[in-house]
Order: structure tokens, then C-alpha cells, then sequence
């Protein structure tokens, strides 16, 4: 459901049910294929956590906590520049994006770290809300120039062996 | 799919250290809540959270800790964070609320 245009296919696509107890398995499909990307084991971590949350989002905004919803995840690696592109899509309620905000982080109370967490560790987020209902969200996160500097060149993107 | 979470509790002196094993994300967060409620209940003077065996925390998990530190303020106990290794560490600074935790490296160093 979630191929856009002019697009390649996704490394990884991945469909679950809205069940957090699921999260586990998605962090770690996330890390491994950002290991592949070349990421550090410090941007990994946050990659996966970025991820988390905003599946945590879906299920507990997006579907007000419901866990039998369908949540759609796609994966790519990009190679200009080098990192990894996740796009995920859901049913939920569907909210205007200007209206998605991290919080004021001087203001010291639990909730509400999701958006902040995400903005911050990867370099492109876009929300938008999708024609046929729910949300997608667009994940972006290059390599840092250390982590370039540790990549060996691999073969293009998508080569069939 | 991750097993339900496995918290340990021991009282040494003075102190009640709460050990959970595994990580502490959407699924897990609310059982080390329910915990650290009935410990408060208890009035120990200080309450530790070794996180030593703890891989990885998301936001449920630091509101979590913000609560349990905010609720041990409140009923004039201690709050301290132990063994908090790098991927945890991350989740925190990034929220920028590490410098809000008292953190040691061992229980032992946490109950000085």
C-alpha cells in the first residue's frame, strides 16, 4: 500500500498489528539493517528508539491503544546520501501535521518525549496525513562523516546476485 | 515478541533496590510503575533502580523514572539510578534529563 511513484521497492516492508508488545521485533529489524547501512552502535540505538516512538505514537494516538489496528513499515536504504529512509503508514485518526510538536523540554514531567525524540535523532521527519485515512510518516537518518569514513563501497542499491 | 518484565526487589538497609531485567518500552513500562508505587507506599529512604540488566528504555520508560523520581521528592525519599549503560544513557540525554537523576555506577556506590 505504500509505494509511492517513481520509487524503488523497500529492503524491508513489514505489517503488524498495532500491539506494542511487537515493538521488540521492529527495533530489532531496524538495527540490523542500519548495521548493513554502516551506523555506529550510539546512532543505532537511537535509530531504533526514534522508531519506537513513533510506533508508539500510532498505537497510542493513531489508535487510541488499540492493538488489533494494522500498522504498515517500510525500509530503505539510500545511497546519496548514505542511510536509511523509513516511511510508516497507519488507519488512525489522522491529525494536521503542523499540529504534531515536541514539548517544552524545560517543563520536567513524564509524556510527551516521543516528537522531541524523533526530531532530534534523524535528519528528515515529515508527517502528512495520507488521502485514504491515517497518517505516514517519513524517516530520514544519513550517516555521520565518522561513520562514512567506516563504510566499505558496496554494490548498488537493489542489484539482484 | 519480548517476555513480560522481571523485576527483582531487594532490601538492603535502609534502601529498596528494584532490578529490572530486560528492556523497558511501551509493553513493559507500566509493570516497573506498579512496582515503584506499591514500593513508595513503603517509605524507604531511599529507592534505587538498578538498570544494569536493562539494554534499552524508550519515553514510557523515562516518564517512568521521571515520575518515580517526582513521587520520591514528594514523600522526602531518595531517588537513585544505577548501572544505566550506554543505550539507556542515549534515551536520557537526548531528552536532555540526565543532569534531573542521580546516577551511580553500582548499588554499592548508591548506598553511600
Amino acid at each position: 500500500m505504500v509505494k509511492q511513484s517513481m520509487e524503488r521497492d523497500p529492503e524491508i516492508s513489514i505489517r503488524l498489528f498495532s500491539d506494542p508488545h511487537l515493538l521488540s521485533t521492529i527495533r530489532a529489524t531496524v538495527e540490523g539493517l542500519a548495521k548493513v547501512v554502516g551506523f555506529a552502535e550510539k546512532s543505532r540505538g537511537l535509530l531504533m528508539l526514534a522508531i519506537d516512538e513513533a510506533l508508539a505514537n500510532v498505537i497510542r494516538h493513531g489508535y487510541e491503544g488499540r492493538t488489533d489496528e494494522m500498522i504498515w513499515v517500510h525500509l530503505w536504504q539510500v545511497r546519496e546520501p548514505r542511510g536509511i529512509r523509513i516511511i510508516i503508514e497507519d488507519l488512525g485518526r489522522s491529525v494536521a501535521p503542523e499540529k504534531i510538536k515536541g514539548r517544552d523540554l524545560s517543563d520536567v514531567k513524564p509524556g510527551g518525549l516521543g516528537v522531541h525524540i524523533i526530531k532530534e535523532t534523524m535528519n528528515e521527519s515529515c508527517w502528512e496525513q495520507r488521502p485514504e485515512g491515517g497518517m505516514r510518516l517519513t524517516l530520514v537518518k544519513w550517516l555521520s562523516p565518522e561513520e562514512l569514513q567506516n563504510v566499505t563501497p558496496s554494490k548498488p542499491e537493489n542489484t539482484l546476485p | 515478541m519480548n517476555q513480560e518484565l522481571v523485576i527483582e526487589q531487594k532490601t538492603i538497609g535502609d534502601m529498596i533496590v528494584l532490578r529490572p531485567t530486560g528492556d523497558i518500552d511501551m509493553a513493559r513500562s507500566s509493570a516497573i510503575r506498579k512496582v515503584v508505587t506499591e514500593v513508595v507506599r513503603t517509605r524507604p529512604a531511599k529507592l534505587v533502580i538498578d538498570l544494569t540488566v536493562v539494554d534499552y528504555m524508550d519515553s514510557s520508560g523515562i516518564a517512568t523514572m521521571i515520575e518515580a523520581l517526582q513521587v520520591s521528592m514528594r514523600n522526602k525519599m531518595k531517588f537513585v539510578l544505577v548501572g544505566v549503560g550506554p543505550k539507556v544513557r542515549s534515551a536520557f540525554e537526548i531528552t536532555k534529563l540526565i543532569g534531573m537523576f542521580t546516577i551511580c555506577d553500582t548499588v554499592e556506590d548508591a548506598g553511600k
